[in-house]
């Protein structure tokens, strides 16, 4: 008895020393299914649709991914996770990426372990504030108090902000986005500080959204990313060139609504044609179908599609392209070329 | 003699260890032991080495980094840049502040509620029923919410306080309640308060004393001197005589609505109201029926002795019914104290800073170093829950029925 109780042991220890060093992109494609996780629930960028499906700007990195690897955009099993515990539900292994509009920070990247693979929205930390108290500056907010969600970058922010510009405040600490959203409302706290574009997300869904400003001061850079472990390089390949595929086919011109033509035959283009694999090998470099660069671009449509769709001027969120715009129209999105 | 008809004492030799079954138990003990000590340490071995697979290293240096965030309730000062360790300090402190008035407020509405619950009053026992039952079987995690949603949406907002045509007012002009918390006067001790403090203490020691005497007086004389009228006199006539004498040197600062919030005065959070409030409720219930079932223990003899002596119903009550339930219903109480203590760490719900919010929240986040931060939080919980019981079992000893 002992000895099967030391064998299973020893076994268990197996087994967990060699979920470390697993071969993700094997595994994804072995369960069939892409375990992605997702904001809890921010306008615009992951929410449910009347149907219960999930959508959104963040969303559609997860459903580019899925389409890369399957050729269908909806092999997606949604995990929606709080900032407090999101990181460790990726390090355990429980989700195999997360797109969360989750800043990209140094001590993230080195000491938590895990891998930015690039940026897929360039944010900044400002406030919002009901217009009634006349508040035009982030500096006159001496006694306000600040709503502000736990295990964020944004704390951290706001603490320095104050302190350099020698202001009292008094943070109140909140949970998920709804819960600041109604102490804020109910007037618990006078302010509620994230990044821009979820203060724009969190206007556009009050019943009067022209009662609330966003002051004019950015206090932070945030640089919003997807992200996987450390450790699992090929599988971080994997993400990263499906987000760079999105942005290139901005740049190049592919659309969801002309893709299948220009995939149809090579055209003068090579960059196009090893993109969308009819000239090259890259897909078989990243284990993929050769016409992976097609179903991502398919899933949602580019870059810009995808933005105007879910977070664009012409939705409620009404978000401006500003730094989001390719380099060539002098934002900073820069995909490194396809080659 | 008797020595020599004693059997040869048999020395004692390895083999008896399984052989012999004075022994043999000894030997299986010692060995499950062993396997016990090699499981925990191949546990402890395995996470160190699965964290150190992933990189991280068992290490408390973090302690010491800056932790460079904010803490709105702070009983002593604290900036966003001082250390990780002294965030979590003004944790432990908010903590314990919330358990020990917790505790207090739960014993008195135990008591209160678990000698009402026996009252010959139909509706006053009725309704004490009502109350811990409700309170007994709702989830403390579910009380929190409702009084902190409750304060959220029914009191007004501070914006409402402001202005020419504020629909909201203080009371007394002196306490302001807001969705966000109440705001009391802030007494402020200027020159001279010492003395009316001193006079204060003084003349608490002069009621104990008073007190003692009676209790003499009623052993050796059976004399029954009126100690209330004389103790409140005691309490406040000198100190107000002082107090105006030394020409009035505590004043208030009352809250003044600010550009935003009230300022001034001292703020008690809405988030803090709530979990004092429902933890207090919620454990009190449980205390309520120690007491009840401790008074239900004392003989109905001792009542009946008591009143055959010609005691009124309120002092059978305090003088023969309580000091011998005490001793019954401490034992029980002990593990409600620890319950509200280990409870407060629900005050993640409300956004309440205690130590699993600061230490176990903000830091453990901000810097990644979970396995530490749950193991100080462990270590922080068990030391006081030890103390705790170690402290009221102490108590315990000195009421418990002496046996000689």
């Amino acid at each position: 008895m002992k000895n099967s109780l030391l064998l299973g042991a020893i076994a268990v220890t197996g087994m967990v020393a060699g979920a470390a060093t697993a071969d993700t992109l094997q595994e994804v494609k072995d369960r069939g299914v892409l375990n992605c996780g997702i904001s809890t629930g921010l306008v615009g960028f992951a929410s449910q649709n009347a149907n219960g499906d999930w959508q959104g700007f963040d969303v559609a990195i997860c459903q580019a991914v899925a389409a890369a690897i399957f050729g269908d955009a909806n092999a997606v099993e949604y995990n929606p996770v709080t900032n407090q515990v999101r990181f460790e539900i990726l390090n355990s292994g429980e989700i195999d990426m997360l797109s969360r509009n989750t800043t990209w920070t140094f001590s993230r990247d080195v000491d938590l372990k895990l891998d930015f693979l690039g940026v897929n929205y360039y944010d900044g930390q400002g406030f919002l504030i009901p217009t009634e108290l006349g508040v035009s500056s982030a500096k006159e907010l001496d006694g306000a108090k600040v709503c502000i969600q736990k295990g964020t970058t944004t704390e951290l922010n706001v603490a320095d902000f104050f302190r350099v510009n020698n202001i009292e405040y008094e943070p109140v600490p909140i949970s998920t986005a709804s819960e600041a959203q109604q102490a804020y409302l109910a007037g618990t706290c006078q302010v509620y500080t994230t990044d821009a574009s979820g203060l724009a997300a969190t206007r556009a869904s009050f019943e009067d959204p022209s009662a609330h400003v966003i002051l004019p001061e950015i206090i932070s850079k945030e640089p919003l990313g997807p992200l996987v472990r450390h450790g699992d390089d090929d599988w971080g390949d994997v993400v990263r060139w499906s987000l760079n595929a999105l942005i290139a086919a901005e740049e190049l011109g592919i659309t969801s609504a002309n893709v299948d033509d220009l995939a149809a035959a090579p055209t003068d283009n090579p960059e196009i044609n090893r993109l969308l694999g009819t000239e090259g090998t890259l897909g078989e470099m990243l284990g993929l179908p050769a016409d992976w660069g097609v179903n991502v671009i398919k899933a949602n449509g580019n870059y810009g599609e995808i933005f105007e769709k879910f977070i664009g001027e012409n939705t409620p969120i009404g978000l401006a392209r500003g730094l989001n715009a390719q380099w060539t129209d002098g934002g900073l999105l820069y995909a490194p070329p396809f080659r | 003699m008797s020595t020599l008809s004693e059997p040869p004492k048999q020395s004692f030799h390895m083999g008896m260890l399984l052989n012999d079954t004075r022994y043999r138990g000894y030997t299986f003990q010692f060995i499950a032991l062993l396997a016990l000590v090699a499981l925990f340490g191949w546990m402890v071995s395995n996470a160190v080495a699965n964290l150190a697979a992933l990189g991280q290293d068992i290490n408390f240096g973090f302690l010491s980094d800056q932790a460079g965030y904010d803490i709105n309730q702070q009983i002593i000062p604290y900036e966003s840049t001082d250390t990780h360790m002294r965030a979590a300090f003004v944790g432990v402190l908010n903590t314990l502040l919330v358990a020990v008035l917790g505790c207090i407020l739960a014993t008195i509405v135990g008591v209160v509620v678990g000698v009402l619950r026996l009252s010959n009053n139909w509706l006053i026992a009725r309704l004490m029923s009502v109350y811990v039952e409700i309170f007994r079987n709702v989830p403390v995690l579910i009380w929190i919410l409702i009084v902190f949603n409750v304060m959220a949406n029914a009191l007004p907002s501070p914006s409402t306080f402001r202005g020419d045509d504020a629909t909201a007012s203080m009371l007394l002009g002196a306490f302001a309640f807001t969705n966000s918390g109440v705001y009391l006067p802030l007494p402020l001790w200027l020159e001279g308060s010492i003395v009316v403090v001193g006079v204060f203490v003084v003349s608490l020691i002069a009621i104990w004393a008073l007190r003692r005497y009676a209790r003499h007086l009623l052993y050796s004389e059976g004399r029954v001197i009126p100690t209330l009228p004389i103790g409140l006199a005691l309490f406040v006539v000198p100190t107000l005589l002082a107090f105006f004498i030394m020409g009035r040197p505590i004043a208030l600062e009352y809250p003044e609505m600010g550009r935003f919030n009230f300022q001034n005065g001292i703020q008690v959070r809405g988030s803090f109201i709530a979990l004092w409030l429902a933890l207090s409720l919620y454990t009190g219930a449980f205390i309520a029926e120690n007491v009840r079932g401790a008074i239900q223990a004392v003989s109905k003899g001792q009542t009946e002795a008591a009143a055959s002596l010609g005691l009124r119903p309120g002092r059978i009550m305090s003088l023969v019914v309580l000091p011998q339930a005490l001793r019954v219903m401490i034992p029980p109480n002990i593990s409600q104290y620890l319950n509200l203590t280990k409870n407060s760490s629900l005050a993640a719900a409300v956004g309440y800073m205690d130590i699993t919010g600061t230490l176990g929240g903000v830091t453990l986040n901000q810097t990644g170093r979970s396995f530490e931060a749950i193991l100080l939080l462990m270590a922080f919980y068990l030391a006081i829950s030890l103390a705790i019981s170690g402290i009221m079992n102490l108590y315990n000893n000195s009421v418990k029925l002496k046996e000689r």
